[in-house]
């Protein structure tokens, strides 16, 4: 992430003043409205999707002949798509594909790349430049395109596409863990540790794992924003999960032919998809901004 | 400089290397008979066979790669089964569009990104800055094809200014060209004028706390001449790296927006060859697009050295 260094700078910058006064501010008071906000949006979705079978909402798969592409009102709160299927439950029954996907698909590239990085930043030497041109290959290698490919010509299984879209969130998240276990494995009580006789696996276990988990856990939260995104865009091509199943993405595109006639069947899922990708970045953007705050006092 | 330009060489021929093995066992590592999938329910035996033949199936996969390789380098990626089309015809006919589309949108990108960005360090925390700042932010959270589909719904459906998709050659008429390329090069263009002004933002905060910026207000040099003069090159290396991939990546086409707005372009080519399982096509293609990623990356790099002697040089790490 290119952009995440220079920023740094200048969010020290801008800081100036004011942070002076907000140190001395508990943790969670520093985090800001805004990062609440969007925290407690993101909670909602993800209740909304783990209990979504359980909700009193209309099945989302049933159509009701009677109103198609229908606007919010009685019966439907949401409305209706062009099928006359409830908007609200396949909102909820798409979360639980979306969210599946961000989840899932980061755990496996932040697992993956986080172990790869660690090794790579640690070890050095031979096995960090094979890492590391590794990494870079399969950066250089069209994303979607993969996605794109292996999700024709292997199956629209859900498996499928959350093991495909985490495989490519492992250069990231190499990348990420290896800048910051190169500038951990140089400091003292690294040092400290092994002149105490600790060994290499105890060192990265216990001295620098704790230190890169915060991080790369704030990049995580981009990371899920960058998977839904890309199930998102599968599912408009029409390539994620097959229908009847709901898919945030599927959703826009569905509702692309009535932009004319019913334009809530496509912006409605198009706003909730944007809300919650914003919430993802305003929530990493802000944790990354209290985390630079307290690494610059040490 | 010339030192320097091997040293970058020596770095990519490994990677094209790595790219195009992958570009192929792309489509040899699929599960199933790769001629039965490209034949097609009405295959007859023959025909499977034929096709067999054709892709050297009987062949050890390291011959059939180096075999790929050396007619790929001599400019033959083979011919789609499909269309008896060769697939660099195919790209040939298609490059242009999506190069079109590359140009329209980075020029939409840099003509809003390079003067909000430098008015908004100039001003850091002001209220052009907060405005900018918060209006992309904002834009970075919208995926393409929803920022795709609300266009479409603004300017095609409620004000009816231009057409919601189809294209029609520069050649045939060019205003027409231009309305059409409107709306797919604006999608592209929003978000990487987020991008970059971002970049560019704090790349200049971060200059105009350098010392010869202090110097230069003390001695008087206007404010316009000292932002676009002294502190706007030594700000746009990160710009110019992500330009650099983005550019990259446009030459593969737009898959998403070319998809949307009917653009014949190599993205769109790639969708449709996938669609119909023509996987010679999707290998030529994909092999395509990434080569010319490496490739315009390793320019980007070169283009470093140019600009700041101090990397040519080994001293400073971009």
């Amino acid at each position: 992430m290119a952009a995440q260094s220079p920023d740094i700078g200048a969010a020290a910058i801008l800081a100036g003043p004011p942070v002076v006064v907000e140190r001395r501010l508990p943790a969670w008071r520093r985090l800001g409205w805004s990062f609440w906000t969007a925290v407690s949006w993101l909670a909602l979705v993800t209740v909304a999707a783990l209990l979504g079978p359980l909700l009193p909402f209309a099945d989302p798969n049933v159509q009701d002949l009677a109103s198609q592409g229908a606007g919010p009102g009685a019966g439907h709160v949401l409305g209706t798509d062009s099928l006359g299927r409830d908007m609200l439950s396949r909102l909820v029954a798409g979360a639980r594909i979306s969210l599946t996907v961000g989840y899932a698909s980061t755990l496996l590239g932040m697992l993956a790349g986080t172990l790869l990085g660690l090794l790579a930043g640690y070890v050095r030497g031979r096995l960090e430049a094979v890492v590391v041109a590794t990494l870079d290959a399969v950066l250089a290698f069209p994303a979607l395109v993969l996605v794109l490919a292996v999700t024709t010509f292997i199956g629209h299984d859900i498996r499928i596409i959350v093991a495909i879209i985490g495989f490519l969130g492992i250069p990231a998240f190499g990348r990420v863990s290896r800048a910051v276990t190169l500038a951990l494995a140089q400091r003292e009580f690294v040092l400290a540790a092994r002149a105490m006789g600790a060994g290499d696996l105890r060192i990265l276990a216990l001295e620098i794992l704790p230190n890169v988990v915060a991080p790369v856990l704030t990049f995580a939260l981009l990371g899920v924003a960058v998977a839904m995104i890309a199930e998102g865009a599968l599912a408009f091509l029409g390539l994620s999960v097959p229908p009847p199943a709901a898919s945030w993405g599927a959703m826009v595109a569905e509702g692309r032919s009535t932009l004319d006639t019913a334009p809530q069947v496509s912006l409605v899922p198009a706003t909730v998809f944007f809300l919650t990708i914003f919430a993802l970045n305003l929530s990493a953007d802000r944790l990354r901004r209290v985390a630079e705050v307290r690494e610059s006092r040490l | 400089m010339l030192a320097f330009v091997r040293a970058r060489l020596a770095h990519l021929l490994p990677v094209l290397f790595v790219v195009t093995c992958f570009s192929f066992l792309l489509t040899s590592f699929l599960p199933g008979d790769i001629a039965l999938v490209m034949a097609g329910p009405n295959a007859t035996p023959q025909s499977v066979a034929a096709l067999r033949e054709q892709l050297q199936l009987d062949q050890p996969l390291p011959v059939r790669y180096v075999d790929w390789l050396g007619r790929a380098v001599r400019g033959d990626l083979g011919r789609s089964p499909r269309s008896q089309q060769k697939v660099t015809d195919a790209i040939r006919e298609r490059l242009p569009v999506s190069l079109e589309l590359l140009v329209l949108a980075e020029l939409i990108g840099l003509l809003v990104a390079v003067p909000v960005g430098v008015l908004s360090a100039h001003r850091a925390g002001g209220p052009l800055d907060q405005a900018a700042s918060g209006a992309a932010f904002g834009i970075l959270a919208i995926p393409g094809f929803v920022v795709a589909i609300v266009l479409i719904y603004v300017f095609a459906v409620q004000l009816n200014l231009v057409p919601a998709t189809g294209y029609t050659p520069l050649l045939d008429d060019p205003l027409a060209n231009l309305r059409s390329f409107f709306l797919p090069a604006l999608t592209v263009g929003l978000g990487e004028a987020a991008a970059y002004t971002r970049l560019l933002r704090s790349d200049m905060i971060a200059t105009l706390q350098e010392d010869y910026i202090a110097m230069a207000r003390a001695k008087g040099l206007p404010t316009w001449h000292i932002l676009l003069r002294h502190a706007l090159k030594p700000s746009s290396f990160t710009l110019l790296t992500v330009l650099g991939i983005n550019i990259g990546r446009l030459m593969g086409g737009a898959l998403i927006v070319e998809t949307i707005f009917a653009l014949p372009g190599i993205g769109r080519l790639l969708v449709e060859s996938i669609y119909a399982r023509d996987l010679i096509v999707v290998q030529g293609v994909v092999a395509f697009v990434a080569v010319a990623f490496v490739l315009v990356n390793f320019g980007v790099d070169l283009l470093y050295g140019v600009l700041d002697p101090r990397i040519r040089h080994g001293r400073a790490v971009a």
